[in-house]
């Protein structure tokens, strides 16, 4: 019982209740970073990781926090681990920090970290509540790494920084680079996509309006 | 004064927060199924935008900037508390929502049961941290700070509760059926936000 819940709860996030596609949360940072592979990356480790450690310590100490101070609390505890991952950015990953900018603080404002903790994590136990949230931070780098790939190789023809068939890259087999695509506005278009083959696939999710 | 008013336009249409920066998106997409409560959700994120950035800009300016604590006395000059700036400006930004929440359950339970759990993640709609850390980024006075407050805030609830009008249109169009709801949400703010970007190159 205990087994085949931990692995729901981790993996039901991914697909059947993504946090992007479904619950529309988490979708600011979504567009801002996936104009290259490499930040997205770096963003999904660092969301995942934000996500599952506030779950779980917000967790432990539900039972404390009075009702009407707890976003206060909620937030000190996110703030507290994304100023970490900033730190160690700036410490080891310099040139990624540079390129996230304002977004690797604005992780704090991420509503899937926000969102778990408020929904799961007040009424659940540490360990559940931890996988919850790196369930969750998974869904969200699946769409992440998704959009970000599609948008690096029709956008530019490279991959990680690495031009892909041959070192022309795809430009040389006559592929002309969309501009479009390093643009936001694209972002938009590759996750509305995404929804639609998601809901294509999964009748249930369809919503009326 | 014509300076503020260059700002405020910039804040309010060229940078507008929730289409050229992409700011807040969760609450923008989650909120705009009709123009009333979108409308109300605007005038909410004005009022948080409105205290909040000019607050936050008095606390960059004097206690957390490089040398801002000399005021207190000498030897503190030299101190540096950028670091610890995220943690305080979003202190800042939920305690004002919390203030905001309960003063709307008190003296207006009509409106606070509409905006539901959204009310609490306006603490974390990206525009309101967002409006602040531009406000940091780009060293604002406190005027300055107050006249991009109300702008931005003014641009975000512009945003949303256009994209509701053209939601509350769609409800009569006949969308593929996968794509319905949030998908076809997501191609229309695509559309606007490239709509948006021919403003980019305005200089006022």
């Amino acid at each position: 019982m205990a087994e085949s819940t931990t692995k729901d709860v981790l993996l039901d996030p991914v697909v059947k209740n993504n946090p992007i596609a479904l619950q529309i949360l988490g979708i600011c940072s979504a567009l801002a970073v996936t104009t290259k592979l490499e930040t997205a990356i770096a963003m999904s480790v660092a969301v995942t990781l934000v996500t599952g450690l506030s779950s779980a310590s917000i967790s432990l100490i539900r039972s404390y926090i009075p009702n009407s101070i707890r976003i206060i609390v909620q937030m000190t505890i996110i703030a507290m681990l994304v100023i970490l991952v900033d730190q160690f950015l700036k410490a080891y990953f310099f040139a990624i920090s540079k390129q996230m900018s304002v977004f690797v603080g604005l992780i704090i404002t991420n509503c899937i970290v926000m969102g778990r903790a408020e929904a799961y994590a007040m009424k659940n136990s540490p360990s559940m509540s931890f996988f919850d949230g790196v369930g969750n931070g998974l869904g969200y780098s699946a769409i992440l790494i998704l959009v970000a790939t599609c948008r690096e190789l029709l956008g530019k023809g490279e991959l990680l920084g690495y031009a892909i068939l041959g070192p022309e890259g795809i430009v040389a087999h006559g592929y002309v680079s969309n501009g479009l695509m390093l643009l936001p506005p694209s972002a938009f278009f590759l996750i509305g996509l995404i929804i639609w083959a998601i809901r294509s696939f999964d009748k249930t999710q369809v919503n009326a309006s | 004064m014509e300076h503020y008013l260059s700002l405020f336009m910039k804040a309010c249409f060229v940078e507008n927060l929730a289409l050229a920066f992409f700011l807040g998106m969760c609450t923008f997409l989650a909120v705009s199924k009709n123009v009333k409560t979108a409308f109300m959700l605007g005038i909410a994120v004005i009022a948080i935008q409105t205290i909040t950035v000019p607050m936050n800009n008095l606390i960059f300016q004097h206690l957390l900037k490089e040398g801002a604590l000399g005021w207190v006395s000498t030897s503190l000059g030299g101190v540096d508390l950028t670091f610890v700036g995220l943690i305080s400006y979003i202190g800042t930004i939920a305690a004002m929502v919390q203030i905001l929440e309960m003063t709307l359950d008190r003296y207006f339970p009509a409106l606070y049961n509409s905006l539901g759990i959204f009310l609490p993640l306006i603490t974390v709609n990206c525009a309101i941290l967002g409006g602040t850390l531009f406000m940091v980024e780009r060293d604002y006075n406190f005027p300055e700070s107050v006249v991009f407050g109300v702008g931005s805030g003014v641009g975000w609830a512009l945003a949303i509760t256009a994209l509701a009008g053209i939601r509350e249109k769609l409800k009569y169009s006949d969308v593929p059926e996968g794509l319905r709801g949030l998908g076809i949400t997501f191609i229309t703010v695509g559309l606007m936000a490239m709509a948006f970007m021919a403003l980019g190159g305005i200089q006022l």
